[in-house]
């Protein structure tokens, strides 16, 4: 059932899916609740704040029930009793031990391996290990064949049976625009690159690793993004955390945000600048600490900040939610800081063409100082990339430690990036790539309405193709995995230390590799899965967005 | 067939208790042990209830009847 294009007779606050056509949504729009009407004007309210939003901004995280979060803490108390005995009796050698320990004439010295440190994974998260590190063998599309495995000693050792299991739906690959193939123009075109350059690149970017095909990609990435220049670096992790140590130093601050990646911490904590954290996209949170440097600027000698760099992510893949761009951009103006846009997951997979967040919002890349990204989610590649201005670019083609240090990038895997990125900018000739981006905005709506109206508790935007799912129990994570696996499903469940204790989740990636009976499939069965764990929490209540005045005492300072 | 049901039911049932408790993801040892603590604790919750709790309902209206009833009369009640 479609619904005619461009609402007929409807005023413009027709909702659009990254600018495309929706169909067949009847059921959400503007993040309307069903049944509550309050939460329906609260929503509206709130996503329209101060003009600066050129579209509504609905982004949800329920609360957890109560009864819930007892019975997920009675569960890692039962397991946490358990582990005590286990350790006693591993202790006391009445049974095996199967982790590292040291050597009998080493016990008297300083220990070397932290025994409690590690009592949560030995003692819960070995009991559910086989959800994780399957090993597959097969190029990661919308399917993708697996290795089957078995435990025989409760998940200690694996022993692979030699079985191959076929087609099992890949929903856990960061395969957004569905670029992740064997077949095709990117495979041709990059089998043709490695008969020519190679695999290796055997030297750095300062020595003899500057290829021409970098000096292209890097002025095709440039024209992509809208920036005046671009940088291209060989691992999208480097790529944070070797780049942030030659902007930032001692004297400067960073304004970090809460659920930011190991990437941007590490790279943080690396350049030996002050960090602060603030709230997970809480603007009220982020003004105040803006308002606190300025006025007291660095703490003992009351000496201005040399710089403040305010580090986010275009989409938070734990949480699926998407930054307040507008938001950030005014305060960055008003304060006059600098903002690092970390668009890992959300290049390719959001705005109309695939442009990321910035095109999303409707803002000017100009205004974003630093945006750096990843080839590895939307492009079927690797690596990584930051852009900017020519100065600054040129700053860390000397400066930057990955670019004096690190190999550069590999030549068929950056003709892998040419080709996709062209043919998302539809340089190709075809519109295939703008086909790929709509396709995701329509699948991503579609997976998340259907999800909400089962029942189950659905975190993040609208827009976002990360999809994370709650399952709160211990049991259920390992339960959800084996059970999506029985019916041919991949999912990548999390627990902690990754999220909150008892906020474990299931995590989907929606792909435009994935056809509409793909997805039908997979909902189908989760809606059985669902059933049989008791998954379907939803209570329908919204927690309203994050429009509440700040609290003053909650926010960590953290000084080095 | 309604035989069928209610086993497939109570099954379900078992399989909610095991992810509750998390015993889904013990060894079987670990889960006896459990099961029987569990249900020695809960055996012992019943006992009492139906040891203690008619009497002390029993108890409870007789004294709130004496208190309401008979204002002039002492309010200590000497039970047997």
């Amino acid at each position: 059932m479609e619904r005619p294009e461009q609402g007929l007779g409807e005023p413009d606050s027709h909702p659009r899916a990254n600018g495309c056509s929706l169909t067949g949504h009847g059921a959400l729009r503007n993040g309307y609740v069903r049944g509550l009407p309050e939460a329906e004007t609260q929503i509206h309210h709130i996503t329209h704040n101060g003009g600066l939003y050129k579209r509504p901004f609905n982004e949800a995280f329920e609360e957890t029930p109560m009864l819930v979060a007892v019975l997920t803490y009675v569960g890692y108390g039962v397991l946490t009793l358990f582990g005590y005995l286990r350790d006693f009796l591993r202790q006391w050698k009445i049974e095996k031990c199967h982790h590292a320990s040291e050597r009998e004439e080493q016990k008297d010295f300083v220990p070397l391996y932290q025994d409690f440190e590690n009592f949560y994974t030995r003692n819960l998260y070995m009991r559910i290990r086989d959800s994780w590190n399957r090993a597959i063998c097969s190029v990661p599309g919308a399917k993708v064949d697996m290795l089957e495995r078995l435990s025989h000693d409760y998940n200690w050792t694996f022993a692979y049976t030699g079985r191959v299991i076929k087609d099992v739906i890949n929903m856990g690959s960061y395969n957004y625009l569905g670029f992740a193939q064997n077949t095709g123009i990117c495979k041709e075109a990059a089998a043709k690159v490695l008969t020519q350059y190679g695999a290796g690149v055997c030297s750095t970017r300062q020595e003899m690793g500057n290829l021409d095909k970098h000096e292209e990609l890097e002025k095709l990435v440039a024209r992509f993004l809208g920036v005046e220049a671009a940088m291209t670096y060989g691992m999208g992790f480097s790529t944070n955390s070797m780049n942030i140590p030659a902007l930032v130093g001692k004297g400067c601050l960073i304004l970090s945000d809460e659920l930011n990646h190991a990437s941007l911490v590490l790279g943080a904590r690396l350049s030996g600048a002050t960090i602060r954290i603030f709230k997970h996209n809480n603007m009220q949170s982020l003004e105040k600490l803006l308002k606190d440097a300025i006025v007291h600027g660095q703490p003992r000698t009351r000496r201005p900040w040399k710089k403040i760099l305010i580090l986010v992510e275009g989409i938070y893949s734990m949480e699926g939610s998407i930054v307040r761009l507008p938001e950030v951009v005014a305060l960055k103006k008003k304060y006059k800081s600098y903002l690092y846009l970390d668009e890992a997951h959300s290049i390719g997979a959001l705005g109309l063409t695939g442009r990321g967040v910035v095109e999303y919002f409707g803002l000017n890349p100009e205004d974003v100082d630093v945006m750096m990204g990843t080839f590895t989610k939307s492009f079927g590649a690797a690596g990584g990339y930051i852009g900017g201005k020519k100065e600054l670019i040129d700053y860390l083609r000397t400066h930057s430690h990955s670019a004096v240090y690190a190999t550069s990038l590999s030549p068929p895997v950056m003709e892998q990036i040419l080709i996709s990125m062209k043919c998302i900018m539809g340089e190709d000739g075809t519109t295939f790539g703008k086909d790929c981006v709509q396709r995701l905005a329509e699948n991503t709506r579609y997976f998340r309405r259907r999800l909400k109206e089962m029942g189950f508790i659905i975190y993040g935007n609208e827009d976002s193709p990360v999809v994370p799912l709650m399952l709160y129990m211990p049991a259920k994570i390992g339960a959800f995995g084996r059970e999506m696996l029985k019916r041919n499903i991949g999912v990548v469940v999390v627990g902690f230390p990754a999220t909150p204790i008892i906020e474990s989740r299931a995590r989907f990636c929606v792909s435009a590799a994935h056809t509409k009976e793909i997805l039908d499939t997979v909902l189908k069965e989760l809606d059985e899965v669902g059933d049989l764990l008791q998954l379907k929490y939803s209570r329908h209540r919204l927690v309203p967005l994050l429009d509440r005045p700040f609290d003053e005492t909650t926010y960590e300072e953290t000084e080095d | 067939m309604d035989i069928k049901h209610a086993k497939d039911y109570l099954y379900w049932l078992y399989y909610q208790y095991l992810l509750i408790t998390c015993c889904y993801v013990l060894e079987p040892w670990e889960q006896s042990m459990f099961h029987t603590i569990f249900i020695t604790v809960f055996a012992m919750v019943v006992y009492t209830a139906y040891v203690f709790i008619p009497i002390h309902i029993h108890l409870a209206l007789e004294f709130f009847s004496q208190l309401l009833g008979d204002q002039r009369e002492s309010t200590v009640a000497i039970m047997k």
